[in-house]
């Protein structure tokens, strides 16, 4: 797990650069993540190895959840107190529209959070956040 | 359509995407609706650097990839079958350093939708993960005959 140090750091200073560094799937996809106030924005820079159809040419469903998957696992550890990565119980996708060789945004909800469950809504959008080519709920555990 | 023919198609669509390619997804067995995949262990999908667990990203990718290719060894004739959902529950962490494995079958094709699901696993058969999905049928037309002709290898 990345270490609890970072995640403090992360926390404290917004700053996610260190975090996604210590996540080799983050960085191979290339998540990135900013912080507005209190709002995470996620983002998913445009890479060619994320493709999959190559006619459109559109990312890869798969990429897109694990995008939207590795989001939601961040924004639920930054808006607890305790210092580590939630483990995923279940991911549950629909997908909307065809995601673009674009860049890819997500923002996260949390909608019920338990003692030791919590439920997120995750939205992913390309060109514009009221078309939404995504939508996920998943499922987190948060203590063993 | 024989089992060489499915093979054939199922690896030819892989070498159309890039994701596949780079995560070295590779069909394993084939047969009349189901499709086994294998996913390589590989250091750039850890999500975990402590333990070399890797990413649930990269399983959903499996799952997603194998679901996604198992149509073509149900149906005749190839197209290409959007994603409409998938569901994706994960029992435990793969082991570290070793591959993982996809089994999808279409347990129900109807004229618009495809219906599968899908087990990830590990050597020893311990379940990792279990995926439902449904895939929507565009048909045959909507996918370019040039890239119909490159998976079925003109043999339509």
């Amino acid at each position: 797990m990345t270490s609890p140090e970072i995640l403090k750091y992360t926390q404290q200073t917004g700053d996610f650069s260190r975090m996604l560094e210590s996540v080799p799937y983050a960085k191979w996809i290339g998540l990135q993540c900013d912080r507005f106030g209190d709002d995470l924005i996620f983002r998913l820079p445009v890479k060619e190895e994320n493709l999959g159809n190559p006619i459109l040419p559109a990312i890869h469903g798969g990429v897109i959840g694990g995008f939207m998957e590795m989001s939601a696992a961040i924004y639920l550890m930054m808006s607890q107190d305790t210092l580590r990565m939630p483990r995923i119980i279940d991911f549950s996708l629909d997908y909307l529209r065809a995601g673009l060789n674009r860049e890819t945004y997500a923002e996260c909800h949390l909608t019920r959070q338990g003692n030791r469950v919590a439920n997120v809504m995750i939205t992913a959008w390309q060109k514009s956040r009221s078309q939404p080519i995504a939508t996920a709920r998943a499922h987190f555990l948060l203590e063993d | 359509m024989n089992d060489e023919t499915r093979i054939d198609r199922v690896t030819r669509f892989l070498s159309t995407l890039n994701q596949a390619k780079a995560l070295g997804l590779a069909p394993k067995e084939v047969g009349d609706g189901y499709l086994v995949m294998e996913l390589p262990y590989s250091d750039k999908i850890i999500g975990n650097p402590d333990t070399g667990v890797i990413h649930g990203g990269a399983i959903t990718t499996l799952m997603d990839t194998t679901s996604g290719s198992v149509m073509i060894c149900a149906l005749d004739e190839f197209e290409l079958c959007p994603t409409l959902d998938l569901r994706v529950d994960y029992m435990r962490p793969a082991e570290p350093r070793k591959p993982v494995f996809a089994r999808a079958e279409t347990y129900k094709v109807t004229r618009n939708i495809i219906f599968t699901r899908c087990v990830a696993y590990q050597e020893g058969g311990e379940i990792i993960a279990n995926c439902v999905g449904t895939f929507m049928r565009i048909g045959k037309e909507a996918s370019p005959k040039s890239y119909r002709d490159l998976i079925t290898g003109g043999e339509e």
